[in-house]
């Protein structure tokens, strides 16, 4: 096996195990009702996990299209932040800035702002590895888990209706790791909890935002 | 239909707001209140999702197997157990408590 280099290892690594997350992304899409097809071109066209759930989650808990979107594009604002980090290392032009847009997530831009000490090259060899690589990965396993719920029929007997809200613990556990922001976590679930019955289906997680809002008013 | 708008939208939109961040000058983006907002927004849109997805039937907030199923996956997040195992735990848990009902 040829000797791949440290970078270019960094990213094969991360793209191998956020991919495999795929799969629970997958099995949700099929959970919430979503067709194999539509749940593999949402991994293709939206790229970006944690949207691409919560989108699934808020269908799934019958809210509307409308809050849907929504809570896709808020979680994916963080993604417009990193553009700007990105952009002036990337200096793309034309349909390479559409790819590098489209690749720009939190595993790109970690990677590449992990290889800050091997060099601005290293940097973009990181971002461009990780992205590619991760969306390799992602719509495959995306692919596997759609089939494999598929195949299972009823999600409650499968127990995919828990390994939905299980896989978003598992995505914002890595989050709290100050007692600010466990605080905040548990003022979002109490929150969105205490305005469910006031408010149509789906909509409580879009509502949730003010906590972040009140939150971050001030320093 | 709704599916189909779900993707189409969340496809759109997304890479919309990719697209901008590669485009507009960084001085835009750099209140640092948006920053501080922007930064919690994650936890606190899976936070709420955790419960929407574990507790809610529509409207109604109600505890039923998928409790069991948290309750394990906490218990796997606790012991540093990978992110895979964390799911499936839950998920074989939640299954057996809805079967057995």
């Amino acid at each position: 096996m040829p000797k791949l280099s440290p970078t270019i290892r960094d990213a094969l690594s991360v793209s191998l195990t956020v991919g495999a997350y795929g799969v629970a992304f997958g099995a949700a899409g099929v959970a919430a009702g979503f067709s194999v097809l539509q749940t593999c071109l949402f991994s293709l066209v939206a790229f970006t996990g944690a949207s691409q759930f919560a989108a699934v989650g808020v269908v799934g808990a019958g809210g509307s299209a409308a809050s849907a979107i929504a809570a896709a594009a808020l979680l994916g604002t963080r993604n417009a932040l990193y553009g700007v980090q990105l952009a002036p290392l990337l200096g793309t032009r034309g349909w390479r800035t559409a790819a590098a847009a489209h690749v720009t997530i939190d595993e790109s831009t970690g990677v590449a702002l992990g290889q800050a000490a091997r060099g601005e090259g290293a940097m973009r060899t990181g971002f461009w590895w990780t992205g590619l690589g991760v969306y390799v990965f992602w719509n495959l396993f995306t692919l596997l888990g759609a089939i494999g719920a598929r195949a299972l029929g009823d999600p409650a007997a499968w127990g995919l209706d828990a390994a939905v809200p299980a896989a978003f613990l598992g995505l914002v556990w890595p989050r709290l790791t100050s007692a600010s922001t466990r605080v905040i976590a548990a003022v979002a679930m109490v929150f969105t909890l205490a305005v469910t019955p006031m408010l149509p289906a789906g909509t409580p997680i879009i509502a949730s935002v003010v906590v972040a809002v009140v939150a971050g008013w001030r320093p | 239909m709704t599916a189909w708008i779900v993707v189409i939208g969340t496809g759109a939109i997304s890479f919309l707001i990719k697209v901008a961040g590669h485009l507009v000058p960084a001085r835009w983006t750099s209140h640092p209140r948006l920053t501080r907002i922007n930064a919690y927004v994650p936890v606190v849109l899976l936070s709420a999702l955790v419960v929407a997805q574990g507790f809610v039937v529509k409207t109604h907030v109600v505890i039923d197997h998928r409790l069991g199923g948290l309750v394990v996956a906490l218990g796997a997040l606790l012991a540093k157990l990978p992110f895979p195992v964390v799911v499936v735990s839950a998920a074989v848990t939640s299954a057996v408590l809805y079967r057995w009902h």
